[in-house]
């Protein structure tokens, strides 16, 4: 079990070295523009390795934001600008000598509303790794993928079925499954299941504690008590009230956060007295 | 098997895996494809560029050069290659001091003139000083000016006149006719299939008018030729109706750009909110008053627009005109009379014999010329319309 | 008229008004249907006149009676081919007898081409009188009274312009024997070559416009200039054709410069040019439209494919454009039953005013369907009237089936992404 991570271990010298222990992700200043709009400030948050964290806070300060600024997918839209620093295998990737493509089969994302390709079941799993230049026994691998999603019972005798045939549970798997198969390091879930049925739901909650055997989880989610239920460690962050920018105002063990946290903001929040 | 061959996924040791590598890797094939598709975008601006310039060179061609004009005089004796003086028949066409002359393939110009007698330079223009046999035929030249192509009224290319005025103003006798047709008629459909009728009405109008909208022109035309030309000399007389004539082809350019006015207008008319109709009927209005004082005047941009385009569609129109309105420019205010318009000319000149570098070659151009500015400008002020006055009712 | 009122007089002058209200909005409302009935009334009028000369009594004056050439009693139908061919060597000039032998010599025809020398060389039928459809149905017996009593020597029968052999005959200066073989290849060829040009060059186009371009002031240009470009005329295209595909890239367009030509013969109104002229005048059509279908492809899609470390080309062949096919296909399909229905930018580009061969290459000389039409109802005599409505409803029906198929197209695949 690694040590609690320590707001005061920010902004050190040598904190590329620190990523390839027990930190996967480690953010430094952190900071994103849409245009001139200001959206997150001041971002130092250092994700632990094979750990569920969650992002809470309430809904407009940036959580997705700070989410797809960790695997680059924030330039898809027009005017977004990065400054700071992301520190993931031993690079800063917003380094000009860093390939984005690469960063987002390292780090992968599960999105809020399930989107599989309208293919084949089977075609949803193994296209990522193909273009990836997965050349060997792509059967294994799709299987070894949807096991690990716990989806392979449901569906190991209808991988030649449309996708979109399933359930919304079922599609979220199948999601986390096509994640799963390019071999992500980090996978990264953009309220997975503020979609789905609780039933659905809580199915995949279980689904992430298996995976955080191996993977490490990222996951934002407006639900607090599913936050409780599932993380390790637990951010949380609001928007500035004078420059309306999302900033992390605490970051502990899940724990921590919703029984005795540091912030009175946070306290506000977690026994919903507001948002 | 299966799970023997899950099993050895287990172990995330698979090659393909690991190590991490994250710099930046060289994707040639990625570059090749983007710069492919950039040079596709890029190719429209060279059509763009491709019409300007080669409607503007021609056209200036057409302009700096010379249209000869058959004097109907000669010379009445040979003249050498060192004469400065040229003795000239004194029938035809009168001779001014300063114009120039062709004789053979040499060009001269009078300096001065005494009767028959005419004192000439000799070998201007890069053409060469050369004996000319007795009886050899004089040309006289002349440029087009630009005002001449645009206010005279006789387009002439044998005797040099070049005024684009008779093919304008078939043009636009053609058009204006083909607005009357097509705007009331097409407002009115739009309104109806958007205030009026039912949607099983509308599913079996609107392919109707779309296959109207897909007949070939060259059909049109044949139509114009074959029944609109006869039924207008049935209803008018004969002798009032001539058989071929601007009116029947602008009947049928406004039935042919009828579908163009309905969809563009119904489209228009659909995009104004619901809700300013309710508003409307709870007033109490009723469905004519609503359609007419407020949809309409709501969708206003979208309708001007759809005119606009209608407008600019019937100017660029040519097989109809072509087949059914003459051959041959004729300035005249009278529909029922033969007249050619701009495409029609365009066609027939260049349907028959025609040499580059002659000033006919040229002249297609400088009518093309006219024709693009006219409907660029038309196209440009409707998106402009849509573009500002979208915003008023959002 | 409501009784317990408190104040009569405006209500009944509202309700006065309210029936002039109500009966003006009803003769505006007959006035809209009344136009849109004059659209179809339109349509069937066309028809109806294309028709109507499409079919009817002919009567055909022969220069020589049949029944004259007949040998021993033998109508000319049942001769041998030896008698037939001495009847045409009684019956033409040396030299022509001659040539027909160096075309093709004697011994190597076939019964039938005698025969069909004879009918077009000897007996020379000349059609003199058309009647219409309509007359021929409803009129007959008037018509052929008529037909007897100015027409005494010819044969009346009643003709179908359109028929299979219309297709399948090529053109010849003889309306009679004039078929639209050669304008329907030269149509083909020239599409065949304006689909190879303006697809992946549209597509391309559309696919760098939607997924790769920033909204620069270049790209904003383009877009705008692809809009301007499809309100051009489309006789300015032939005109930009003229000049640069027939004049200007003379070599290429003529094929000179692959040598595949004679040079001495060849020029540059050739398939090419054409295809190309009609290319560029499609290509904004192409180019707007497969922007729209692309644009409709959800954004979830390319975020799923990139967030799984693919490359953006990656994420656009393997998922924007099989969803987006369907809508460009349709699209294509549009603008090309459009390019083939032009007249205008061929005639200027310079479609051959007569041939009879079929084209063999892209460098060859070109005919096709819709200027074979136009040059039918430009020619005085009548007759040729008839072979232009045959010809418009061989191009009618090549539409039709051209925009079935698009529909077809566009319902069976909107099927297939909802499901």
């Amino acid at each position: 079990m690694s040590a609690m991570p320590d707001e005061s271990q920010t902004s050190i010298p040598g904190l590329e070295m620190e990523t390839n222990g027990h930190y996967a992700i480690a953010m430094r200043d952190l900071h994103v523009y849409y245009g001139d709009f200001l959206a997150i400030k001041n971002i130092n948050l250092k994700v632990a390795r094979q750990k569920i964290t969650a992002i809470i806070g309430p809904s407009g300060c940036g959580k997705s934001t700070l989410l797809r600024a960790v695997n680059r997918m924030n330039e898809q839209i027009g005017d977004a600008r990065t400054e700071g620093a992301v520190f993931f295998g031993g690079h800063n990737i917003y380094e000009p000598q860093v390939d984005p493509v690469e960063v987002r089969r390292r780090i992968g994302m599960v999105f809020q509303k399930p989107n599989p390709f309208p293919k084949t079941i089977y075609e949803n799993v193994a296209w990522g790794a193909r273009v990836n230049g997965y050349r060997d026994d792509m059967d294994a691998l799709v299987e070894d993928s949807l096991r690990r999603a716990a989806l392979w019972d449901e569906v190991a005798d209808k991988l030649d079925q449309s996708g979109l045939s399933l359930s919304g549970g079922q599609q979220q798997r199948l999601c986390i499954a096509r994640a799963i198969a390019v071999r992500p390091d980090v996978i990264l879930m953009d309220e997975p299941c503020s979609a789905l049925d609780p039933i659905a739901t809580l199915r995949i909650e279980d689904l992430m504690h298996d995976l955080s055997d191996q993977y490490t989880i990222v996951i934002v989610t407006h639900n607090m008590q599913q936050a409780a239920r599932v993380s390790d460690f637990t951010a949380m962050m609001m928007l500035d009230e004078a420059d309306r920018a999302g900033m992390m105002i605490e970051y502990d063990k899940t724990d921590t956060i919703f029984t005795r946290p540091s912030d009175q903001r946070t306290e506000d929040y977690v026994t919903g007295r507001f948002g | 098997m299966a799970t023997n061959r899950a099993k050895a996924f287990q172990s995330d040791d698979h090659p393909w895996v690991r190590p991490m590598d994250l710099r930046r890797r060289r994707r040639p094939a990625e570059s090749l494809i983007q710069g492919f598709l950039l040079v596709c975008g890029a190719l429209s601006i060279l059509t763009t560029i491709g019409i300007v310039v080669v409607l503007g060179k021609e056209s200036l061609d057409f302009f700096a050069r010379r249209a000869w004009e058959n004097t109907n005089k000669s010379v009445t004796r040979s003249v050498s290659e060192f004469d400065g003086v040229l003795q000239i028949s004194d029938t035809g066409q009168a001779i001014e001091v300063g114009s120039a002359l062709r004789l053979g393939d040499e060009i001269m110009l009078v300096t001065a003139m005494d009767g028959t007698q005419v004192q000439v330079e000799r070998g201007l223009e890069g053409t060469a000083v050369t004996i000319h046999r007795q009886g050899t035929g004089i040309f006289r030249g002349q440029w087009v000016s630009l005002v001449e192509f645009f206010i005279s009224t006789k387009w002439n290319p044998q005797i040099g006149q070049f005024g684009i005025l008779p093919l304008v103003n078939a043009t636009l006798m053609t058009t204006t006719l083909a607005i009357l047709v097509a705007l009331p008629l097409g407002l009115s459909v739009a309104i109806y299939l958007s205030e009026y009728a039912s949607l099983r009405l509308r599913s079996l109008i609107k392919p109707t008018l779309e296959v109207l909208a897909g007949v070939p022109t060259v059909v049109y035309g044949y139509f114009a030729l074959t029944f609109m030309t006869p039924l207008l000399r049935q209803i008018l007389g004969r002798d009032v109706v001539q058989i071929y004539n601007t009116a029947s082809a602008g009947i049928v350019i406004g039935i042919l750009i009828l579908p163009l006015v309905s969809s563009m207008s119904e489209d228009a008319l659909s995009a104004v909110p619901g809700s300013l109709r309710q508003a409307a009927y709870a007033l109490g209005a009723t469905r004519l008053e609503t359609a007419v004082r407020v949809v309409v005047p709501a969708a206003f941009s979208g309708i001007t627009a759809a005119f606009i385009v209608a407008i600019s569609r019937a100017i660029g129109e040519t097989m109809i005109v072509a087949i059914a309105a003459g051959a041959g420019p004729a300035f005249t205010f009278n529909p029922f009379q033969a007249a050619e318009t701009m495409t029609g000319h365009i066609v027939r000149i260049s349907g028959g014999d025609l040499s580059y570098d002659s000033i006919d070659y040229n002249s297609i151009f400088a009518i093309g010329l006219v024709l693009f500015a006219m409907t660029l400008s038309l196209n440009i002020i409707s998106q402009r319309i849509v573009r500002r006055f979208r915003e008023v009712y959002e | 008229m409501s009784p317990a009122v408190t104040s009569p007089q405006p209500d009944q002058e509202f309700n006065v008004r309210l029936e002039q209200r109500r009966r003006g909005g009803a003769l505006w409302r007959t006035a809209f249907q009344l136009s849109t009935i004059v659209g179809i009334i339109a349509l069937t009028a066309l028809l109806y006149n294309v028709m109507d000369s499409a079919f009817g009594y002919v009567a055909v004056e022969n220069s020589v009676d049949p029944a004259s050439l007949a040998i021993g009693g033998v109508p000319l139908e049942e001769q041998s081919k030896d008698q037939l061919v001495r009847v045409l060597q009684a019956n033409v000039s040396a030299g022509l007898f001659r040539r027909f032998e160096d075309d093709q010599p004697f011994a190597e025809r076939g019964r039938d081409s005698v025969l069909a020398l004879i009918l077009e060389r000897v007996v020379e039928p000349q059609v003199v009188e058309t009647w219409s459809l309509t007359d021929s149905l409803l009129r007959r017996s008037e018509v052929l009274a008529e037909a007897a009593s100015s027409y005494p020597n010819a044969i009346v029968r009643f003709e179908a312009w359109i028929d299979p052999d219309f297709v399948s005959t090529p053109q010849s200066g003889d309306p009679q024997r004039a078929g639209v073989r050669t304008a329907i290849l030269g149509s083909l060829w020239v599409i065949a070559i304006t689909i190879g040009f303006s697809f992946p060059i549209g597509v391309g186009a559309a696919i760098y416009l939607e997924e790769y371009a920033a909204d620069t002031a270049l790209n904003r240009l383009i877009r705008t200039n692809i809009n301007n470009l499809a309100g051009v005329p489309s006789i300015i295209y032939g005109i930009l054709g003229l000049a640069i595909l027939v004049r200007a890239l003379e070599p290429l367009t003529s094929g000179t410069l692959f040598g595949l030509t004679d040079p001495t013969s060849a020029n540059g109104r050739t398939i090419l040019s054409a295809g190309m002229t009609l290319g560029l005048l499609i290509l904004p059509l192409i180019i707007i439209n497969a922007q729209e279908a692309i644009r409709a492809v959800p954004g979830s899609l390319r975020q799923a494919g990139l967030a799984l470390g693919a490359t953006r080309w990656q994420t656009i062949w393997a998922h924007v454009l099989p969803n987006a096919l369907p809508g460009i296909l349709t699209g294509t399909i549009l603008a090309v039953s459009r390019a083939i229905g032009e007249t205008a930018p061929l005639v200027v580009v310079g479609a051959s005013t007569f041939i009879t061969v079929d084209p063999d290459s892209p460098f060859a000389k070109f005919t096709t369907l819709p200027i074979q039409i136009f040059q039918w109802t430009s020619r005085p005599q009548d007759v040729f009237r008839n072979l232009a409505a045959a010809a418009i409803l061989v191009l009618l029906a090549l539409l039709l089936a051209m925009n079935a198929s698009a529909v077809l197209l566009r319902n069976r695949y909107s099927r297939r992404l909802s499901g």
